[in-house]
């Protein structure tokens, strides 16, 4: 644990602030405005020319408690483009921890062989704990339902891209808005650019009060409904989430919840010609295959746009 | 001989008064008064203008440390700490939460990592639309003030 920095008054002992030792990238609240612009500026420049050698000799760790497939293979795949070499576990069940390790000092075991850590972890505030208790910089690849950041950079990519703007655009959040970690971080992220947000989502699964609060204290103005069907029309884009089974109590009632959130073809008729369709990934039911041939459905490119993304991640964290 | 009550004055120590009646017993037991060899008198449901039903606790030669009338802060905000000395109140304590929280508080949610590995708890003290909410500096969970643990 990184000394206290700063104590007020006579409460020492009470109240700390901490700064992290690195570049460590924790939470999207953690990037200005400016250095989240800065992001996509650079992924932008991967994307024209994603083999470059600026990572040469450098190792870089990616350490999975709990499986993944695009993330691990994206960070994995921006590193060795870079010229960067990886190691580290995608199984928790192969590594130290499953000795019962605790998270500290498989870092600092690992801090001695990497430059940067790449980390998944099942526990929320694992990434924090981990970039306060690391001497080298953390990369957040999702800890628990609290943050993925770098999911986050990449939607926020994806809408530039597709939108051309960032600015004053209407952004339908459809789905688990309860328990979607993507879903709080597009808000977070969202609100230095002015946007406007539907929210619909079957009542058991309705948008958190933290997050309207957050909107309200941020001037964003909001609405919640709880049917899909036309509420879209207006939309610039639509982000799409997961329902997930195992978060309904009465399993009837997810059955009737699965197939009102299915979005089918026919329903994008009346929509905008600039709407995009993005999805976090992996897709159960939510949208049907016949959407994926529709020039709107952009959620595979999205996945894609995940790699310049990291590219340009991996590369601010190792910056001198 | 003149016969005196014990309750009626303290010499030395200090007395917190205004304790919401349902959480004097939580104030005892965050200041493990149980375990306490300092006389202590209690007195619960006292009528109380401001507060309907009161508590109060009365501990001889113990002055608090901040962090316990800190944790006093979390549960019981409106009450009020006068130390004193010599039969007179020499200080009032003013119950103000600060801006961070440091270790007395358990975070809420199962799935945080300080309850899993030897981390000290933090937490920002925030206002959301005039309710105080404690958010876990860790998971960013965000718990309100009357459903805080305290360790």
């Amino acid at each position: 644990m990184p000394s206290p920095k700063a104590s007020f008054g006579s409460r020492v002992g009470w109240i700390y602030s901490y700064t992290m030792s690195n570049n460590s990238l924790v939470s999207i609240a953690d990037y200005s405005k400016e250095e989240i612009l800065a992001i996509l500026n650079s992924a932008a420049d991967f994307e024209a020319n994603p083999n470059r050698k600026t990572l040469d000799g450098k190792v870089i760790a990616t350490l999975f408690f709990e499986p993944s497939t695009r993330t691990r293979l994206s960070f994995e795949t921006a590193v060795v483009r870079l010229g960067g070499s990886i190691i580290g576990f995608s199984d928790a069940a192969t590594s130290s921890s499953s000795k019962g390790e605790t998270l500290n000092d498989t870092i600092h075991m690992v801090s001695c062989y990497a430059d940067a850590i790449v980390m998944r972890h099942p526990l929320e505030g694992a990434a924090r704990y981990a970039a306060e208790v690391s001497p080298v910089p953390i990369i957040n690849a999702g800890d628990g339902a609290n943050q993925h950041p770098s999911q986050t950079l990449l939607d926020l990519y994806s809408i530039l891209k597709t939108q051309g703007t960032l600015e004053n655009l209407t952004i339908c959040l459809v789905g688990d808005l309860k328990y979607g970690r993507t879903v709080h971080s597009l808000i977070m992220a969202m609100s230095h650019f002015h946007p406007i947000f539907k929210f619909i989502a079957p009542d058991e699964l309705k948008m958190p009060d933290e997050y309207k609060v957050f909107c309200k204290k941020n001037n964003i103005p909001f609405t919640e409904v709880s049917e899909l069907t036309d509420n879209f029309n207006d939309a610039d884009i639509l982000y799409m989430t997961r329902v997930q089974k195992e978060r309904f109590q009465d399993l009837m009632e997810y059955e009737r919840v699965k197939n009102v959130y299915t979005l089918k073809n026919a329903m994008l008729e009346n929509t905008k010609p600039n709407l995009r369709i993005l999805h976090p990934l992996p897709r159960v039911s939510e949208i049907d295959p016949d959407v994926d041939g529709n020039e709107k459905a952009y959620y595979f490119r999205q996945a894609q746009n995940g790699l310049y993304i990291r590219q340009a991640i991996v590369s601010k964290v190792l910056a001198p | 001989m003149e016969k005196k009550l014990k309750v009626a004055a303290l010499r030395n120590g200090t007395v917190i008064d205004h304790i919401p009646s349902d959480k004097l017993f939580k104030v005892v037991s965050i200041l493990h008064l149980d375990t306490c060899l300092n006389q202590i008198t209690l007195a619960n449901n006292l009528e109380s203008a401001k507060i309907g039903s009161k508590g109060l606790v009365k501990i001889s030669d113990r002055a608090l440390a901040e962090d316990e009338t800190n944790k006093i802060a979390l549960i019981a905000p409106n009450a009020k700490i006068n130390i004193i000395r010599d039969f007179q109140v020499v200080e009032k304590r003013p119950l103000v939460l600060p801006e961070e929280i440091h270790e007395i508080v358990q975070c809420s949610n199962p799935n945080c990592i300080t309850n899993h590995e030897p981390v000290s708890t933090r937490f920002q003290v925030l206002n959301n639309n005039g309710e105080t909410v404690l958010k876990c500096h860790y998971c960013e969970r965000e718990v309100k003030l009357e459903e805080v643990r305290i360790k």
